[in-house]
């Protein structure tokens, strides 16, 4: 006969490797709910409301390795900050969307652009946008000089650049191009005229 | 044989639980306590934090490791894994009885039991031999009985660091200070090694994970030296690892096809003192604030200051820095050290002295990268980088960021390459116009890309990438001795040029 004592052990075992059981798929299910909120490339930001604006967002393209000015109407409001970050979430939509000329990581996103006097400007990317880059020079250079040559194409008064990622500093984009620095936007044009040239 | 485990298990648990349930009080059942036990230990288990503990093997065939299992606190391996490597093994289970072959070899072991019989002979394993899901697995300890009988040679196991050598493989290495100024400690090995090189305060850190590094005569070596005076060879978990205690910062540096290693206190920074007389060239740039001391000299023992270096080769990453992942199998810091191995040696065939800023798996940052090219006073420093994006090759000098102001003799860190601008885009040019003559698709480009804007002489970045569809080209000893011929090529038409900016 099984002494009683073990039957109340195996009892308590069986319910608790049961409950364990139940606690691990709901625990399992909250990260996966987690995790898809936090990969959910939609923006942060309401969408924006004005007036729709011609702009010129300078397009990277892996193939060949170019940058290109491309021409494209969307909303803009009236702010100097907010119409920034329009933007730049607009280059990077593109970037996130299906025929990608330069795909980025998943859940890349313009956190803010902020400027500030004189003439400085800082863009905030947030980390899946740097975590998921891609490593290289060029490819790195690419991401970087777009995002800059945009900015200063359509905001003229910007002359100096610095990047941020998730309102930090960062070494680099993904291993290479130097994000420590603030940039000149006459040598970033250096850069964009160099890009924009047949190899 | 589990039938009686079982059933010896189960008598102290009949004891323990009757005399718990006496002395337990009621409110508190001894079968709650062991059931909570139970499954505090299956979440502890899961958890599975502890480090992974394995076995190293060094022969001639390879260098491996194999995990080490612990049952009824006895280390065991599995032996099939562990012979894998060296000939052609095979196995099968048949009850509690498992027959294994190595080569021409036949041994069979038996589930539960000590004694087992091998090649014809018996032997007796100091712990039971033990089958798990047909995975015949051996106690460590009886390799050095078993092995020999398997393999039908010498092997040496060295049991509390978990590492096994098979034949005659061991590496010994002796260690001494000469007395110079600064001294310094040469550590001479009887073969090349490559160990991952950490410094932290107080100590430099050589880590051997795949060279048969064995302890010298003394675990502990004591120098007559107040800058370094001692060091410690430690063995654990398959790894060897030798610790110089060091009063300063110090720098390692191989020679000697990595027979030899010196160990240097490190030189000063490369600080801008201000000099009595105008100096012939612009003054070494103030350093950014407070950078990490250099870790590694030049391949060259020696302060690279100490000779006329025409060029300084920077192999990209390297160490905890892997750089971009090319393929599953290449990483960017292996192809920018292969290659800037065989770019050393072009330029030598061109009469260039060149050394590389690092010649093993070191982790350098950008800052001493830079400090150490400044302090040689090389004519051009070029740094290697690979991708796996795009065809051809990129050069880039420095896209300068904004800022900039000279504090008299001080140069900014920063904006230190501005006055070598000009030269660094004729040394591209010149580069891009040999590699195009080898049909080579080249991009000239500037490029926020540290540490070009914190040199001070002529910079060069090279980004290879393959000249077609297959990214296993840059690994590709053809390929790379192409491109390094047209770099060296390029280099040395603007020799003069370059020489005459650092007189």
């Amino acid at each position: 006969m099984i002494p009683r004592h073990l039957l109340i052990a195996v009892v308590v075992l069986l319910a608790t490797t049961l409950g364990m059981g139940v606690y691990a798929w709901r625990i399992r299910g909250r990260v996966e709910r987690t995790e898809a909120s936090a990969t959910n490339s939609q923006p942060v930001a309401p969408p924006a409301a004005g007036p729709s604006e011609q702009v010129t967002l300078y397009v990277a393209n892996d193939e060949g390795g170019r940058l290109l000015p491309q021409a494209a109407r969307i909303p803009l409001p009236s702010g100097r900050q907010e119409r920034a970050q329009e933007l730049l979430r607009a280059l990077v939509d593109i970037y996130l969307g299906k025929s990608s000329p330069h795909v980025p990581g998943t859940g890349s996103e313009i956190r803010g652009v902020y400027l500030a006097d004189p003439g400085l400007a800082v863009i905030d990317l947030n980390a899946a946008f740097a975590n998921g880059h891609r490593s290289g020079v060029l490819v790195e250079e690419l991401t970087l000089a777009s995002l800059l040559a945009t900015l200063s194409a359509n905001i003229p008064a910007v002359t100096r650049v610095k990047v941020l990622v998730d309102g930090k500093e960062r070494d680099t984009l993904a291993g290479h191009v130097d994000l420590t620095s603030f940039y000149d936007v006459s040598r970033v044009d250096q850069l964009v005229t160099q890009l924009a040239t047949e190899p | 044989m589990r039938s009686n485990s079982a059933a010896a298990s189960t008598a102290p648990d009949e004891s323990i639980g009757g005399e718990g349930e006496s002395r337990l009080p009621h409110s508190f059942p001894p079968s709650l306590v062991l059931g909570w036990l139970i499954a505090l230990a299956a979440v502890l288990a899961l958890s599975g934090s502890s480090e992974e503990r394995q076995l190293s093997v060094y022969s001639r065939a390879a260098n491996y490791s194999v995990a080490v299992v612990e049952r009824n606190r006895v280390d065991y391996t599995g032996l099939l894994e562990l012979l894998e490597p060296l000939g052609t093994v095979s196995a099968k289970a048949s009850g509690d009885h498992w027959t294994f072959h190595y080569n021409d070899l036949e041994a069979d072991f038996v589930a539960g039991r000590m004694r087992a019989r091998v090649g014809g002979g018996d032997l007796n394993l100091p712990a039971d031999f033990l089958l798990e899901n047909s995975r015949g697995l051996v106690p460590l300890a009886g390799l050095s009985t078993l092995l020999p009988r398997i393999l039908g040679g010498s092997i040496t196991l060295n049991l509390s660091g978990r590492r096994l050598f098979v034949g005659e493989v061991a590496i010994h290495f002796t260690a001494s200070v000469e007395k110079t100024v600064p001294p310094k400690l040469v550590m001479n090995f009887t073969s090349p090694v490559n160990p991952m090189i950490a410094t932290e305060p107080g100590r430099l850190q050589m880590v051997f994970t795949h060279d048969p590094v064995v302890a010298p005569g003394s675990q502990t070596l004591t120098f007559d030296s107040k800058s370094i005076p001692s060091a410690t060879f430690e063995e654990s978990n398959g790894i060897a690892q030798l610790l110089v205690a060091t009063v300063v910062p110090a720098l390692a540096s191989f020679s000697n096809d990595g027979r030899t290693i010196t160990i240097t206190p490190a030189a000063a920074p490369p600080m801008p003192n201000p000099p009595a007389q105008p100096p012939a060239q612009p003054p070494v740039p103030a350093a950014r604030p407070a950078p990490a001391p250099p870790v590694v000299a030049p391949t060259e023992a020696g302060v690279p200051g100490g000779q006329h270096i025409f060029a300084v080769i920077d192999p990209a990453h390297g160490g905890d820095e892997s750089g971009a992942v090319l393929t599953d199998q290449l990483q960017e810091k292996d192809v920018t050290l292969a290659f800037a191995r065989r770019l050393r040696q072009v330029f030598t065939t061109h009469g260039l002295s060149a050394w590389l800023v690092r010649d093993g798996d070191l982790t350098l940052s950008l800052d001493q990268r830079a400090a150490m090219t400044n302090a040689s006073g090389a004519a051009i420093y070029i740094v290697l980088h690979a991708t796996s994006e795009g065809k051809g090759v990129r050069l880039y000098t420095a896209l300068l960021p904004s800022g900039g102001e000279n504090q008299g003799w001080f140069l900014d860190w920063e904006t230190a390459q501005s006055s070598f601008e000009e030269l660094s885009q004729m040394a591209a040019a010149s580069v891009a116009g040999e590699l195009a003559n080898q049909q080579v698709l080249v991009h000239t480009l500037i490029a926020p890309l540290r540490p070009l804007n914190n040199v001070v002489t002529a910079a060069l970045a090279i980004e290879v990438g393959p000249n077609n569809e297959d990214v296993s080209q840059l690994s590709s000893p053809e390929y790379q001795q192409g491109l390094a011929e047209a770099v060296a090529s390029g280099v040395a038409d603007l020799r003069e040029k370059l020489e005459a900016q650092r007189k």
